[in-house]
């Protein structure tokens, strides 16, 4: 992993850097480079297990950060930080949830006939399988695991004043611990709250998408490690693609709530590298609906910075040409 | 006893009436008096009167945002000295300009020893002080940090030369350049850490982004005019005089004007203790308006008035600093104007 210093002198423009759809890695550098890679994480089929935190901990050899129990429902380990790369979150509401009704109910079933097909009950003929969607129930419990959007316009690359933070070839956005001073700068510039400061380490750690995983061909340890597929990796192009499919289905069948989070490259971020489908409002997740990357406004800031520059340069002026009389 | 029974018997209460404290069972309803609510409940009986509650959802009212990590003194303190600084040099070269030499020294020696400490606050502040050196790696126009190390780290040397020449009137051709030059960088090491914390996700300090430069170099010219009337004779301290003047009215109408247009994300400037400390600033800066109004021709009365605008002027540092922690770490802040957002876009 030796990535190029590209902070100086290469942006097309800043324009193109800070707002709308782009190509990230073109815009960071690589005129030839791979396929922008990223997560599409379906919080329709997360289960909870975990998997994906535990081998983002082992792969990424993250510390051990406490071990607690919050009492918010199956989360223990809270939100995204310097060593919660992968966070699964767990809502629990007084919602019905279309089609997850596992149907143990069997009164209006004649066992008799079904038990003479022996073992083999076809499909079709059976009165209730695990798919068979049953009422609607008056509980549901939302699962999502959440992690690094690796944003178009990254606002933790963005402010980083070292360069530890760049873009790579895939178009991921990862910190070099190597350069990182800990200034911290990146972390209140975040609009998701992923990036953090590590206790006793001083530096800012945060999901690499597995650089280097990446980087000989293998997929992420999350997605990986995912026993039901809620994290699926690959080309952003494709995920966008297979994301619309599935979102298309849920409302086919009756899912309204479900919806895309971080898809739309025209968004405040421009995209998320990292994408979601949601089965609620971003906010009950922990996400902000409407995220910005704050350097969206820095060529506005500066304007206000010069003006304001200038008039401390004006009340100085002012104040020694009326500086004899108020002695 | 077992340790489980204790526990047990800790939690609920055998009472003539009937258990008490018990624990609800399966008649508990998801997401009712989990601690963190509870305790808001708690705070807002206590507290001052309550507004009506705005509804909104998060995730177990945790902050959206990571907050920021920077510690108090360190950053507050580099706040408030740049922008001491900054100022500070504009009154050193007027005084070079127009022969105050007593205003001169002082403008100049507190430039230098405020731009030191704000260096010395900014690398205390890092995660891993021994890499400062990494700040000058690169220079990005994306970062504010970025732009503000390379500009102390040509601003302060500058003020070290002029303020060594200006004590000891030796080189004066050479001070006078560097005080010349240390005023032309001076403005924007006054104004450039407001860009720096505006260019977060902190609602209160990104919303806060058209008027929080003028609140800096405002708040910063009423720190160095201070200082001039706190060290400076009566007969030349008629400029700093007038910058303190300048500078608390810059200060006090940006701010308000931040305050009324942010709506919302402008609550924290006024609650809790980055509130208390805004309150504290502005009480002190109007003392010390006052007296550098009333007290000319009295030297105690000025310099009271300038040991005033300085507390005012990092008073008010602090309270920015704070206010921003305490919007980063409420959800409401982040969540409902991205909710309006939304509502108006459709």
């Amino acid at each position: 992993m030796a990535p190029v210093d590209i902070t100086i002198g290469r942006r097309p423009s800043l324009d193109g850097a800070l707002l709308g759809d782009t190509d990230p890695a073109t815009q960071g550098g690589y005129p030839d480079h791979p396929p922008r890679m990223g997560f599409f994480t379906d919080t329709s089929v997360c289960i909870g297990c975990k998997a994906c935190e535990v081998a983002c901990k082992e792969w990424n050899a993250i510390p051990e950060d406490g071990l607690l129990f919050t009492g918010m429902s199956m989360d223990n380990s809270q939100g995204l930080g310097a060593d919660t790369w992968r966070h699964v979150a767990f809502i629990e509401q007084r919602k019905p949830i279309a089609a997850q009704d596992p149907g143990v109910a069997h009164e209006g079933v004649d066992v008799t006939p079904l038990a003479r097909q022996g073992s083999g009950t076809a499909a079709g003929q059976a009165a209730v399988t695990p798919t068979t969607p049953g009422d609607a129930g008056e509980f549901r419990w939302l699962m999502a695991s959440d992690v690094c959007k690796h944003c178009t316009h990254a606002a933790c690359l963005d402010v980083c004043p070292t360069g530890s933070l760049f873009r790579t070839e895939f178009g991921t956005v990862v910190v070099q611990e190597d350069i990182c001073n800990g200034c911290g700068y990146c972390i209140p510039a975040c609009p998701y709250g992923v990036i953090d400061q590590r206790e006793g380490d001083g530096r800012a750690w945060k999901c690499t998408l597995c650089y280097d995983r990446l980087s000989v061909g293998q997929e992420p340890a999350c997605a990986k490690s995912c026993p039901t597929n809620s994290i699926q990796f690959g080309p952003l192009d494709e995920l966008r693609e297979r994301a619309d499919a599935r979102l298309a289905r849920l409302h086919e069948a009756g899912v309204i709530d479900a919806r895309l989070y971080g898809r739309d490259p025209h968004d405040g971020v421009g995209g998320d590298g990292a994408f979601f489908l949601l089965l609620d409002e971003p906010e009950v997740y922990g996400l902000p609906p409407d995220p910005v990357v704050t350097t969206r406004d820095l060529p506005s800031m500066a304007k206000h910075v010069a003006a304001a520059a200038a008039t401390l340069i004006g009340g100085a002026l002012a104040a020694f040409a009326v500086g004899r009389w108020v002695s | 006893m077992t340790e489980f029974q204790q526990a047990r018997r800790s939690s609920s209460d055998v009472t003539k009436d009937g258990l008490r404290g018990q624990r609800p069972d399966r008649d508990a309803l998801t997401g009712v008096a989990t601690g963190k609510r509870a305790k808001l409940r708690a705070r807002q009986r206590d507290g001052a009167p309550t507004v009506p509650e705005v509804t909104f959802t998060s995730y177990y009212n945790l902050p959206v945002i990571n907050s920021p990590v920077w510690s108090s003194p360190d950053i507050p303190g580099y706040l408030f000295l740049g922008g001491l600084a900054g100022a500070a040099s504009l009154l050193g070269a007027g005084a070079q300009v127009t022969r105050r030499p007593a205003l001169g020294r002082v403008s100049k020696a507190g430039a230098f020893a405020a731009g030191v400490l704000s260096l010395v606050g900014l690398v205390h502040d890092l995660g891993r002080p021994a890499r400062f050196l990494h700040m000058l790696r690169v220079f990005k126009v994306t970062s504010p940090m970025s732009v503000g190390s390379w500009l102390l780290s040509g601003y302060v040397p500058l003020t070290g030369i002029a303020a060594a020449s200006s004590l000891s009137g030796r080189a004066p051709k050479v001070g006078a350049a560097a005080t010349a030059a240390s005023a032309l960088l001076g403005p924007a090491v006054a104004s450039y850490t407001a860009a720096l914390i505006s260019d977060t996700a902190v609602p209160a300090w990104h919303d806060g982004y058209p008027e929080m430069p003028f609140v800096f170099v405002g708040s910063g010219a009423a720190a160095a005019g201070g200082l001039g009337l706190l060290a400076v004779p009566l007969t030349q301290s008629g400029p700093a005089r007038a910058m303190a003047v300048f500078g608390v009215g810059t200060e006090l109408a940006s701010f308000e004007r931040m305050k009324r247009r942010i709506g919302m994300t402008a609550e924290p400037y006024s609650e809790g203790r980055g509130g208390a400390y805004v309150r504290a600033g502005k009480v002190l800066s109007l003392f010390g308006l006052a007296g550098a109004v009333l007290g000319r021709g009295n030297r105690v009365v000025t310099a009271l008035s300038g040991a005033a605008l300085l507390a005012s002027s990092a008073a008010t540092r602090w309270g920015i600093f704070h206010a921003g922690v305490q919007s980063a770490n409420d959800p409401k802040y982040t969540i409902i104007p991205q909710r309006e957002r939304i509502k108006g876009r459709r």
